[in-house]
């Protein structure tokens, strides 16, 4: 994973709540069997309007997802995730993300910060009023700056460990193999087992 | 104090806990299918890993498979290469399969529970959201990325922060003609899709009590669309006769010994839940979705809402989006709304009773001039069953289309699609905008409600139908 440490850049406002991961990347994409590759099928169907947001000249390049609140909610389509980075996004803030979403971001380096619907609407009223503005989100100090907003944010200890170092979960689980083992020794017998192996 | 149903589960699960991080949790049983695990074997290709537990994992075809000519070639190559990705990583990694054209063959959240792999008190996990299915069991089940499949493939653990939990009491009981669908509707309706958001929920009360597995199943399934990755129902006897005997289950002195344990799988008395919900079945009533996410519902006895009606300014502009997308105005009657296609299945309500309660309502009766009516077995097993019931004539001599089994138009990632515009009664999980094919329109609503819907070519329940069916049977 990429390590996340501070990024600054220019936003993209959308006012949409219930973002769900049907919306961020369609179905019909994720008979690909790659983590790359998609960028194009990231909101199709909104982008086939000319006045998406994202379609507008001045949004080019942003790297700030500014969404409403139950951004991700639905399918657990990592992909979801995958089309955001694939576009250039480095973080998406919002009100409430989905859970599935939010564990999904933050195991790809995409942060996801959450603030205030207050904060969000200030952030919104900043970027269209001036598309230029940026946005720094910064995990060391766990805060949100742009001009004249400054808000800090809650991540918990250990997932900012995490992405502050671009840590493979699998590598520090497998640290703990021991611990596994131990569990399986005594795992009851009646528990269900898929094929007998050994 | 007492600890609720989910925390105890969970405990039972604690591999590992160090002050500062997340617990670490045994997974006891990993469902895989194409979609979200080709990018999982990859990486663990990748690493150089293998499976770690073979024997705690399962994998079926679902999401892409055709309902139609399932013994040709599958016409669409990409969804043919992902089917033979899914079958090229189990043989390399030894995973049983059950591909499409096996017995054992179909969504897999149903799957598990029929082949009683989907016990009371394990955790069940599947990059799927709606894992949460499984629940219903008593099991602690929920949906998982692809990072998490690869991390469960190769630990057979997940590092999680344990959730709070909400109890969902439903007092009374369900009237006549409502179901577990209208019910877990309803209570969408209520919560919000963010109100179970980092909960656990625990559905109870009479209502709960007595319901069917598989209508318990219905609403552990849309837990997610209320915002929890999981839902659970407290294990009872009702659970234990549906597992008896099934292939997966324990037997013998395993049997004596598993329900013993699954008979403490209660929230005990003093346990105390972070949220709780009172629902009163008694005042329900069929219940259908006019919008583009799950808690935009209504009885069908309403109209559709006014955005303006809503104080909340971002629910006053998703209404307007929504009534936009759908092709609807305020103050219209739900009864009034005319539908091209009716779909029965998914993962939702693709089972054998949901299958039944669908031929009670269209027996005898014809599917409307205009209207397509697609019929999806959950699963192969599923299927084989209705049809010696004589359901599948059922459905077709009242003019529907009876399919082979998978996820088909729930999600509409084979070729069972809407088309732009199409508006669909369904009995699936989601009316996201373009859910089930490019610019289509979803009305979720029960097996009861859609059969009655295909007959009338309008939202309608069963006690819509005035005139009686022709026959008295086939």
């Amino acid at each position: 994973m990429e390590a996340f440490t501070t990024h600054t850049g220019r936003a993209v406002p959308l006012r949409r709540s219930n973002v769900d991961t049907d919306q961020i990347i369609p179905a019909h994409w994720l008979k690909k069997v790659t983590r790359d590759g998609f960028e194009d099928g990231l909101f199709e169907a909104w982008r086939k309007d000319p006045d998406f947001v994202l379609n507008k000249a001045e949004r080019q390049g942003a790297t700030v997802l500014v969404a409403g609140p139950d951004f991700g909610t639905g399918s657990s389509r990592e992909h979801a995730v995958w089309a955001l980075q694939n576009y250039g996004f480095k973080t998406v803030i919002s009100a409430r993300f989905a859970d599935i979403f939010r564990g999904n971001s933050l195991k790809n380096g995409l942060l996801t910060v959450v603030l205030e619907q207050s904060v969000v609407d200030e952030l919104w009223a900043l970027t269209e009023a001036d598309p230029q503005v940026e946005i720094t989100v910064d995990l060391h100090e766990r805060q949100v700056r742009a001009p004249g907003v400054t808000a800090g944010f809650e991540l918990d200890e250990n997932a900012r460990w995490r992405l502050l170092n671009g840590l493979d979960d699998i590598s520090i689980t497998l640290r703990n193999e021991q611990d596994i083992a131990a569990y399986e020794s005594r795992r009851p017998a009646h528990k269900p087992r898929t094929v007998q192996v050994g | 104090m007492g600890r609720t149903l989910a925390e105890k589960v969970w405990d039972d699960h604690v591999v590992r806990r160090a002050e500062g991080e997340p617990d670490l949790l045994f997974i006891d049983l990993h469902l895989l299918h194409e979609v979200t695990s080709p990018q999982a074997f990859d990486g663990l290709r990748g690493a150089g890993r293998q499976v770690r537990r073979l024997d705690l994992t399962i994998a079926t075809e679902d999401h892409n498979t055709p309902t139609l000519d399932i013994d040709k070639p599958i016409a669409d190559p990409v969804s043919r290469a992902q089917l033979e990705t899914l079958r090229k990583n189990c043989a390399d990694f030894g995973v049983r399969l059950h591909p499409l054209g096996d017995i054992e063959q179909g969504v897999v959240h149903v799957v598990g529970p029929q082949l009683g792999l989907t016990q009371p008190g394990t955790t069940v996990v599947c990059g799927d959201s709606h894992t949460s299915t499984h629940g219903a069991f008593g099991a602690l089940a929920f949906g998982i990325g692809t990072s998490q499949v690869e991390h469960v493939l190769a630990t057979q653990t997940l590092p999680l922060a344990r959730p709070k939990t909400m109890a969902i009491t439903v007092d009374g009981e369900l009237p006549e003609g409502v179901t577990a669908k209208d019910l877990i509707l309803a209570i969408i309706a209520r919560i919000g899709t963010g109100g179970g958001q980092g909960y656990i929920l625990e559905y109870r009360g009479p209502a709960i009590e007595k319901l069917s597995m598989e209508a318990r199943m219905t609403i552990c399934n849309m837990s997610i669309e209320a915002g929890a990755r999981a839902g659970m129902i407290a294990p009872d006897e009702t659970t234990f006769a549906y597992l008896k005997d099934r292939a997966h289950a324990p037997q013998g002195a395993d049997w004596d010994e598993a329900v013993a344990y699954w008979k403490t799988l209660r929230t005990d008395d003093d346990a105390v839940f972070d949220a709780e919900v009172y629902i009163d079945a008694t005042a329900l009533s069929p219940f259908v979705t006019w919008g583009t996410n799950p808690g935009q519902g209504l009885p069908l006895s309403g109209h559709v809402p006014d955005p303006a009606s809503y104080e909340d300014a971002s629910e006053r502009l998703a209404a307007e989006k929504a009534l936009e997308y759908m092709g609807l105005t305020a103050g219209q009657r739900l009864r009034d709304i005319n539908v091209d296609t009716v779909f029965v299945g998914s993962c939702t309500n693709g089972r054998i009773e949901d299958l039944r309660s669908a031929a009670a309502v269209i027996e005898g009766r014809k599917v409307a001039d205009g209207v397509r009516m697609l019929v999806v077995p959950g699963s192969v097993r599923v299927a084989l069953q209705a049809v010696e019931e004589g359901l599948d004539k059922v459905f077709t001599a009242a003019g529907a289309e009876w399919r082979h089994a998978g996820c088909s138009m729930c999600l509409g990632m084979n070729p069972d699609q809407l088309a732009p515009g199409e508006r669909s009664a369904s009995t699936s999980n989601r009316n996201f905008e373009g859910r089930q094919g490019k610019g289509g329109r979803t009305h979720l609503v029960s097996p009861q409600v859609a059969a009655a819907t295909a007959v009338t070519g309008r939202l309608s329940s069963p006690a819509d139908l005035v005139e009686a069916p022709t026959t008295a049977g086939v």
